[in-house]
């Protein structure tokens, strides 16, 4: 296989790169990298003006549901959907049946995901904390290392405990993986479905404050002042307190980073109304003093990544009274097209800081290193058109799960095609 | 004259017109009540769907009674013994009562949005008659005909609803409704009761009774639920009723009559004492008559949308 990727502007913030750039692959391997290559017929040319090369995309906050969960979603479907949403890797939760607390576990989700795709999704499973995420006992955090878990996180529950919370900093670290937090105090939250405010209190609907989240946090921060060589994640981020609380912990020069959802950036609590319970996340969608702080985050540094949360679920488990109905929604196939519209037609965001934001930094979190665009490396590309106009469509999902809250959302700029070593696809 | 909605969800953005019209309708129903034959044709060949997905006796009889005297023909459909008994979905119940030619739905369920869904599912109309901590809106409406008979009008009438105000769908349905009545409205009650942000519906808050006596009309009364004592909301019923209690000792200190209501059932002497319940200024029995009067102007309004 032979490619000559023509005419495309490359973005790579890991070599500072940021112009127009020709590329020659040779059976998965960048030949060659230069300004206007003319190569000759033996290479296919793929051509691509006004779109962007950038080093893949990964998503490092997935549901994929398998092993237990095969009817939401399974590893090949999950591995489709995030090809086609422009990711080149994802990192899976491990709230699955069995959990992901077993190198046994581990090594199933490895194996499943090398077949998935033909190698196009990378998939690097996050290990549960807590046996069986019960927030009890450890998890075997040194077998799981060394399976190849790259974070820790009992997402789906918070590690509440403050002393295990503690044991899992100081066991972790000597593995250097992160400990990714779902930061929710569960007495505050208890009981609740939607973001408390002014609208659950139109809609007559149980709360969970935005103290909830941020309460975790700054405790997590104090435990990871005293707990050295430690590394904090906090999962989706939705609130202007949480925000401050990273900005100053990182001011202190914490290890700590955190990620936002698309979705927490693109609508509030507001669209309850109705009862839609796709409209039903956790953590809840909050207000637009939440959204202007977690743009500023964004921005400033203080959040490093975007992922998406992809929590599918089928049609009749969400077709169910609001308060019994589950969590999430699915996000592979709308992130990059949503960030894009939210953040870098906007001038949020550039779209080099993009894509520091959804390939860069997740891959520098969770320690599975950095994609180099240099002659001699394996290609691993996302390739985005930032001008293509277009209308999510649920029915062309390639997840499992349609529970999405985008439909007919109308999106500028989008994925056009992935590749990953000798595996390549372009959708449109 | 027909209402804007075909289903009567909420009173939330429901327009003043509508709601004169279902007050002004279930006036004349009320002149049926007093009559020795209380049965009037307008629902026959209806069949009604009482749909209680949740405990309640008057709400369902009130109910019934008003399907009854408007002929439609009644299916009481509870909890117990059912097929929601069995694990069959919401929607699969939903489905089945529509593939039974089901004219009217009136539903109460625990969750907040079920009559939303179920409008959603079914073809019928869907009446809400409770749901979770949302509304209730055949009572805020009997509550309004009650006021409204006692005032002539309820612009500018000063209405406090005291005690759990965070757990009440009465409370929801009566800010509604009152405020685009142009009824002032307050609330009071412990700080662990009151939701937050509710001063943005268009309420004034207070946490002493003594403060908002003076300043009022009326006051409806508000069941409080010991369940509420164990999650650690209030301490005890006994402080509970020392301080938002309703007594007529507080309220002599008005020095104006002020007007006693009560959704019922009521805990004696604990939100309210006995002897307020039924005194004088007591309206708590002629709401439960207007209760039925109200739901047959729903009842009767809604059949005239199809």
């Amino acid at each position: 296989m032979k490619l000559h990727l023509k005419g495309a502007h490359l973005v790579d913030p890991v070599r500072g790169i940021d112009e127009s750039m020709d590329i020659l692959i040779v059976d998965g391997i960048i030949e060659k990298i230069r300004k206007n290559i003319t190569a000759d017929r033996s290479y296919e040319v793929i051509s691509l003006p006004g779109k962007i090369i950038a080093p893949g995309f990964m998503d490092m906050h997935v549901h994929l549901r398998e092993p237990g969960y095969e009817h939401k979603e399974t590893i090949a479907t999950g591995c489709a959907a995030a090809a086609a949403g422009g990711f080149t890797a994802v990192c899976c939760m491990p709230n699955t049946n069995p959990v992901i607390d077993d190198e046994s576990v581990v090594r199933y989700i490895q194996d499943t995901g090398k077949k998935a795709t033909k190698g196009l999704v990378d998939v690097y499973p996050i290990a549960a904390a807590t046996k069986g995420r019960q927030g009890e006992e450890l998890a075997p955090i040194a077998e799981l290392a060394e399976a190849g878990a790259v974070a820790l996180s009992d997402d789906g529950s918070t590690i509440a405990s403050a002393e295990l919370m503690r044991r899992i900093f100081e066991y972790s670290s000597m593995f250097g993986l992160p400990v990714i937090q779902h930061a929710e105090e569960p007495t505050l939250a208890k009981g609740g479905v939607m973001n408390e405010g002014f609208q659950s209190t139109r809609l007559g609907l149980p709360g969970i404050p935005p103290i909830a989240e941020e309460i975790i946090v700054v405790r997590d921060c104090v435990l990871l002042r005293y707990v050295p060589h430690a590394k904090y994640h906090v999962a989706h981020v939705s609130t202007a307190g949480t925000v401050e609380v990273i900005r100053r912990a990182k001011a202190n020069g914490l290890p700590i980073t955190a990620e936002v959802t698309p979705h927490h950036i693109s609508l509030t609590d507001t669209v309850v109304d109705g009862y839609d319970t796709n409209t039903k996340i956790n953590p809840p969608l909050r207000t637009e003093e939440d959204i202007a702080a977690l743009k500023d985050a964004l921005r400033d540094g203080t959040i490093d990544v975007i992922a998406s949360d992809h929590a599918p679920h089928t049609i009749d488990e969400k077709d169910v009274e609001y308060t019994i109905a589950p969590f999430g929604i699915v996000g592979l196939e709308t992130a990059v097209g949503l960030s894009m519209t939210t953040l870098v037609t906007t001038g949020i965001l550039t779209l080099y800081e993009l894509v520091e934001k959804m390939s860069v930094n997740p891959r520098k979190i969770v320690g599975v290193g950095s994609i180099l665009i240099q002659e001699g490396e394996k290609a691993n590309f996302t390739f985005l058109d930032p001008e293509c106009e277009w209308v999510v469509d649920i029915n062309t999902f390639h997840s499992k799960s349609k529970n999405s809250l985008f439909h007919g959302w109308k999106l500028t700029g989008r994925a056009i095609g992935v590749m990953n070593g000798n595996s390549y696809t372009f959708f449109i | 004259m027909k209402l804007q909605n075909r289903h009567l969800l909420g009173l939330e953005g429901m327009s003043k017109d509508d709601i004169t019209l279902i007050l002004d309708t279930a006036e004349s129903f009320k002149e049926v009540l007093e009559r020795p034959i209380k049965k009037v044709p307008p629902l026959q060949g209806k069949t009604i769907v009482n749909l209680f997905f949740e405990n309640s006796t008057r709400t369902r009889i009130s109910f019934e009674l008003a399907e009854r005297r408007l002929s439609a023909d009644v299916v009481n459909f509870t909890t117990s013994g059912s097929s929601v008994a069995k694990g069959e979905t919401l929607k699969d119940t939903a489905r089945n009562i529509e593939a039974m030619k089901i004219d009217m739905v009136v539903v109460r369920h625990s969750s907040a949005g079920v009559p939303h869904f179920l409008s959603r599912v079914v073809k019928a109309n869907v009446i809400n008659a409770g749901d979770g901590l949302h509304e209730h809106p055949t009572q805020a409406l009997l509550d309004m005909m009650t006021l409204r008979q006692k005032y002539k009008t309820l612009e500018g009438l000063r209405v406090c609803i005291v005690g759990d105000i965070l757990h009440s769908r009465v409370a929801r349905s009566n800010i509604f409704g009152l405020t685009t009545m142009g009824a002032e409205v307050s609330v009071c009650g412990p700080a662990t009761l009151i939701p937050r942000y509710i001063e943005r519906l268009g309420v004034r808050v207070y946490h002493r009774l003594e403060d908002v006596i003076p300043h009022i009309d009326v006051l409806n009364v508000l069941r409080i639920q010991l369940e509420r004592q164990k999650s650690g909301l209030f301490p005890s019923l006994r402080e509970f009723h020392r301080y938002f209690g309703v007594t007529k000792e507080k309220i002599e200190k008005a020095q104006h009559p002020i007007t006693i209501m009560h959704p019922g059932p009521i805990n004696r002497d604990v939100e309210l004492s006995a002897d307020l319940a039924d005194g004088p200024h007591s309206v708590i029995l002629e709401q439960v008559t207007n209760g039925v009067a109200v739901r047959m102007a729903v009842l009767y309004l809604l059949g005239l949308s199809n």
